[in-house]
């Protein structure tokens, strides 16, 4: 096995960790939890294939990763941002109980 | 593939495992630092180093500290009563363990585009970075700029207190 | 002569290293650098804990310890002995786990923090090209140890502390990268040896440290005022205040596992002190072209110890800032500042090698702390007093 397909393996089952603990757990921050595991995997995946992959001097892989990043840094704030929202309207954060539109 | 790859991906792989089992919120948040380092690490293997740095400055200062607070200020240290899981477990495990096999199937086999002997270091400073950040991205960093400040702005008056209807 | 004494170290290294097969040697190097410096730094923070209580005694008008040694310099063996012979005691209630890591986690972050600083020409332990990035990703993860103390006592207070120290070093933690951002835009590197070579300079004997210029002056003030927010310093002591919290974050903690947390404090207070002589005091340069014949090494650890005994200066002298005053100050004056600080020091760059750019930038940046003082210190309005609970 080349190191390449090592380390997207590792990539492939980081996120599949993530999505089934996004898609499994009760609490809502436990889904956003999930979500950073699948977008730390992308990122791997980014940086693996920049790495062994032709023109590594372009940069390309490396520039997406940090942007990717930054995006998921932000992303991460507006999302428990929501998460507070929620608990104080709903005073839950189960995500069960929220199976409604309205109220 | 030397050793050091496989305790890394160990950490990293036991640390996403424990984010998602364990039945407290904190001590998943922790792991997800645990998974975090991993992944900075890894990133360090690969001889990304400013990426690997960023990686510990932005998600393990800045993101974990933000979800271990968000649990603080959602009562989700208090352990749960009943099931941490949803009652849609079993089809979420499925799908999830689906897209492993699927992306597993597709790594293990795909013949490389163009045959390659194995790779050199590639030498990358952080003048490279900050010349073609300037250079070729310089829209996407504005861009990314922009973004922060929306985010920044609106993760502030969601999460802010309301102002009292009646007096 | 002078140059076999500035590289002792490295030339004493290299012959123990010696010793070894070829295969061995680099590996050997780094463990033997690595070793010297956990030695190093908790003697010289044995040193620092007598030199504080002294210096605070005698600025409260006391005389501190005098009963251990000679003039109370063995006061740092019996504190060992101490908190090494204490029991350790951890509440039924707390996290054990949890509770056992936070200070481990605390000491290593610290320690790394001392792999990028350049003690003395040559004198380096890994010259990271993105040096400077390391550091503050490493001091980043301190805040976490900070937290999961709090937390894992289960104790209202040391959660309360924890919240409170988390806080306030995030919201440091941004001025203390900006006013250093400053330095590398003008230097044109993130490696820190760079840093110190870039001021390694003299014009008519003085020195170009970066202190010497107003966006540098500006900016070594802003790191100051964030350095000790971030180490958790008087006048930001409120998360560990004696008088009100107990101890804080540490409140739960005994025996080794507060030393443990007390020599965090202060390696992080040492390591923040180096980072800061790195940037704009020089390093390890020397002040006065004269004065070159000095070893390196000498002048980095006097700059570290005229840092820390401002520090000590500092406790013994202000009051305390409320939470949210230091929070106020931070996001709303010291923040600012280091924004305009840094067009300042571009405006530097760029205004040619006259004496225009210094009355251009000293202006700017004076009219600006003044405009904001000003704007600050107005009265706020008097009214009926508003409530804010927590929800």
């Amino acid at each position: 096995m080349t190191p390449l397909a090592g380390f997207l393996l590792v990539a492939a089952l980081l996120f599949s960790i993530g999505l089934a603990g996004a898609l499994t757990r009760r609490n809502a921050i436990l889904v956003l939890i999930g979500i950073e595991l699948m977008l730390n995997a992308a990122n791997l995946n980014l940086i693996a294939f920049w790495r062994y992959g032709p023109h590594p001097e372009a940069l390309t892989g490396m520039m997406f990763a940090i942007f990717s990043i930054a995006v998921a840094a932000a992303e991460a704030a507006v999302g428990l941002g929501l998460v507070i929202h929620l608990h104080r309207h709903a005073h839950t954060t189960d995500l069960d109980a929220m199976n409604r539109m309205r109220g | 593939m030397s050793i050091a790859f496989y305790l890394i991906a160990a950490l990293t792989l036991a640390g996403g495992l424990a984010a998602v089992l364990l039945k407290n919120t904190v001590h998943c948040a922790l792991a997800l630092t645990v998974a975090f380092a991993g992944q900075a690490l890894l990133f360090l293997d690969l001889d990304a180093q400013f990426a690997g740095f960023a990686q510990i400055l932005v998600y393990i200062g800045a993101v974990a500290i933000l979800v271990v607070f968000a649990i603080l200020l959602t009562k989700g240290s208090e352990t749960p009563k009943g099931s941490v899981y949803s009652r849609h477990s079993f089809a979420g495990l499925v799908i999830a363990a689906a897209v492993f096999a699927m992306l597993g199937w597709a790594v293990i086999h795909s013949v490389a585009a163009v045959p390659r002997g194995p790779a050199a270091t590639p030498s990358v400073t952080v003048l490279d970075i900050g010349n073609a950040l300037m250079s070729r991205y310089v829209l996407p960093l504005e861009i990314v700029a922009l973004l922060l400040t929306a985010a920044l702005i609106g993760a502030v008056i969601i999460a802010m207190h309301e102002k009292e209807r009646a007096k | 002569m002078t140059e076999r004494l500035d590289q002792i170290f490295v030339l004493l290294e290299q012959w123990l290293v010696g010793f070894l097969p070829g295969a061995w040697r680099p590996a050997a190097g780094v463990v033997l650098s690595v070793v010297t410096i956990i030695c190093l730094f908790p003697a010289l923070f044995a040193l620092t804990t007598v030199f504080e209580r002294k210096g605070l005694a005698r600025i409260q008008n006391r005389i501190g310890p005098n009963r251990v040694g000679w003039l109370g310099i063995l006061q740092p063996v019996a504190d060992g002995i101490k908190s090494l012979t204490k029991e350790d005691i951890v509440p039924l209630s707390a996290d054990a786990a949890v509770h056992f890591l936070a200070p481990l986690l605390l000491v290593v972050a610290v320690f790394m923090g001392f792999a990028v600083l350049p003690m003395g020409r040559n004198m380096v332990l890994v010259d990271v090209d993105a040096g400077l990035l390391f550091f503050f990703a490493i001091g980043a993860s301190t805040e976490l140890s900070v937290f999961m103390a709090g937390w894992s006592s289960r104790n209202k207070y040391s959660l309360l502390g924890a919240m409170r120290a988390v806080a306030q070093m995030i919201s440091y933690e941004v001025p203390l990268l900006m006013s250093s951002v400053a330095v590398v835009m003008i230097t044109g590197s993130l490696s820190l040896t760079k840093i110190v070579a870039a001021q390694n300079h003299y014009t008519w004997g003085l020195p170009h440290w970066y202190i010497f210029t107003p966006w540098g002056l500006a900016g070594f003030l802003m790191y100051a005022i964030a350095a000790t927010a971030e180490t958790n310093r008087s006048p930001f002591d409120l998360p560990e205040g004696e008088s009100e919290l107990v101890a804080g974050y540490h409140t739960e903690y005994s025996g080794f596992k507060f030393a443990l947390f007390f020599l965090g404090e202060y390696l992080a207070m040492f390591s923040i002190s180096g980072l800061g002589t790195t940037l704009f005091l020089g390093g390890w340069s020397a002040p006065l072209q004269v004065l070159g014949w000095v070893p390196s090494w000498i002048w980095f650890f006097s700059k570290l110890m005229l840092s820390i005994f401002v520090f000590i200066w500092l406790r013994g002298t202000l009051p305390r800032l409320r939470q949210d005053q230091l929070m106020n100050f931070a996001w709303k004056f010291v923040l600012p500042l280091t924004l305009l600080n840094l067009l300042v020091a571009a405006a530097w760059r760029f205004l040619g090698d006259g004496w225009e750019r210094w009355v251009v930038c000293s202006a700017v940046l004076l009219m600006a702390y003044v405009g904001m003082g000003w704007s600050g210190m107005r009265r706020g309005h008097f009214g009926p007093r508003r409530y804010r609970y927590a929800e």
